[in-house]
């Protein structure tokens, strides 16, 4: 599916270091709608083997910002129609999607929500109790009697996609341009020369560069140490579970911030369960008992029927974090070197408006109007983004 | 964990309370310094000295963990740590 290329060249026009969905969507664009096709991919393990291939798959556009919610709704606009766009079935599937609302406190969000979605042309719909249990007359309402359901934010658009074809989908339109993908190749250090970037030394050699973005999700703080930048990120595992294939009885996505579950069922019959963060930082993918614990029992609260279904397997990603659970885009202090980082727990959704945007602004040097409020220096402005009501869950 | 005050206690027992920082003169920081102290953090792995609870006893303590495997390398009472906070380099 993609050229393995036998050395790196001496120089490229872009270095884009990571080749998940954003690095390849990166690539992508610049190669299809800017006319830039000297780039090299660099990816220190597989293509999709980070976040891309780690995540719970839900792409949705019911946030709560102005910048988040015109930010999404592009990325969802985006997502319809790239199956056709790649030649390559992303099984993407319209699903409808509810996030349960256990206090009014939660419905006062949803509300809000709801009006801010709507304002900005995205379909959402703080919806009541008997709504809910129509679409969903499975669900025990009272939650086994501790937290019962008020209401829900109903987002029609709400969608599940085959996450690691997205990166595949992505490679391949990205390799057949002309963009060199090199696996296995581990970006070592980053040349600055007077502010500004000129190369990447890797473990395969030294290339010279006068433009590198940054893709690596988790491990965005130790790319940052090479070029001296300081930001917010700070990252947490956030771990996800998958069960064996049952029957198809779950159409929509379901989302609970008091209990900390989401969970959507996949063309196979998988249910796809993902929580919140672990509590602390750490830079590991490790599996842990109290998660899988945790995630069951909130689980069983709703659907108390799958007690006798097995969890077929555990994983985690690295999650880098922001203090408004907003993104980190754009130009940034060392010229040459643009950032798409802060992806915490919301990235798979915002591939493609990803690739659009950050296309644009290492093309032209300058932030896509779409992140202006995703920019690393708004931290010294004290001017948040505050998009943690909007989080799935509570982290 | 081994805290300093109940000795070893099961992980689940202690809450996490972030990095161990030390914060700028409020009255005559620049706001750039002020920015950095609230903002930004130290997000590449490292033993780091952190603020770990007991929450059964409500002791505060600081711990000195490996943030790339999950080691934890030592434990002090908060006073302790104080002491040897500066330098780092004097450590057991």
């Amino acid at each position: 599916m993609f050229t393995a290329h036998e050395s790196l060249r001496p120089s490229y026009d872009v270095v884009i270091i990571g080749a998940g969905g954003h690095g390849l969507a990166a690539a992508y664009y610049l190669a299809r709608d800017h006319g830039v096709r000297n780039i090299a991919v660099i990816e220190k393990g597989y293509l999709g083997g980070g976040n891309t291939g780690r995540n719970t798959t839900i792409i949705r556009s019911n946030y709560l910002t102005p910048e988040g919610v015109k930010f999404y709704d592009e990325s969802v606009r985006l997502w319809q129609d790239l199956s056709e766009d790649f030649d390559l079935n992303l099984f993407y599937s319209t699903r409808g999607h509810f996030t349960l609302a256990h206090t009014d406190a939660a419905m006062r969000t949803m509300r809000w929500r709801a009006e801010v979605n709507k304002h900005f042309g995205v379909k959402s719909e703080a919806v009541d109790a008997a709504f809910v249990k129509r679409a969903l007359p499975m669900i025990d309402m009272q939650c086994g009697g501790h937290a019962p359901i008020l209401g829900a934010l109903f987002h029609e658009p709400g969608a599940i996609a085959r996450h690691d074809a997205v990166a595949w989908g992505y490679g391949r339109g990205a390799d057949r341009r002309g963009v060199e993908i090199h696996q296995r190749t581990e970006v070592t250090g980053i040349r600055v020369q007077s502010g500004r970037v000129v190369g990447v030394d890797t473990t395969r050699g030294a290339i010279s560069t006068p433009r590198v973005l940054c893709a690596v999700a988790g491990f965005t703080p130790r790319v940052l140490d090479m070029v001296g930048l300081h930001t917010p990120i700070y990252v947490h595992p956030l771990q996800a579970m998958v069960s064996e294939p049952v029957k198809p009885w779950l159409d929509p996505v379901i989302v609970s911030g008091s209990l900390h579950v989401y969970v959507s069922q996949t063309a196979r019959g998988e249910l796809v369960m993902g929580a919140s963060l672990d509590p602390y930082e750490l830079h590991s993918t490790r599996s842990t008992l109290d998660f899988a614990e945790g995630l069951s029992a909130h689980m069983l609260d709703m659907f108390p029927f799958l007690s006798e279904v097995k969890v077929n397997r555990q994983w985690a990603g690295l999650a880098d974090m922001t203090p408004d659970f907003a993104p980190i885009m754009g130009v940034t202090p060392v010229e040459g070197f643009f950032l798409d980082a802060g992806w915490g727990t919301w990235g798979f959704k915002a591939t493609p408006v990803c690739g659009k945007t950050m296309s644009y602004t290492v093309a032209t040097g300058r932030n896509h109007p779409l992140i202006e409020g995703f920019s690393i220096d708004r931290f010294a402005r004290y001017q948040m983004t505050g998009e943690k009501g909007a989080a799935s869950v509570g982290h | 964990m081994v805290c300093p005050l109940n000795g070893p206690r099961p992980v689940l027992e202690f809450a996490y309370g972030g990095e161990v920082r030390t914060m700028p003169d409020p009255a005559s920081c620049s706001d750039a310094q002020w920015s950095d102290y609230v903002f930004n953090r130290s997000g590449s792995p490292a033993a780091k000295f952190e603020w770990w609870c007991h929450i059964a006893s409500g002791f505060w303590f600081v711990a000195l963990r490996d943030t790339l495997n999950d080691k934890v390398i030592a434990t002090y009472p908060a006073q302790a740590a104080r002491e040897r906070l500066e330098p780092p380099e004097s450590l057991p």
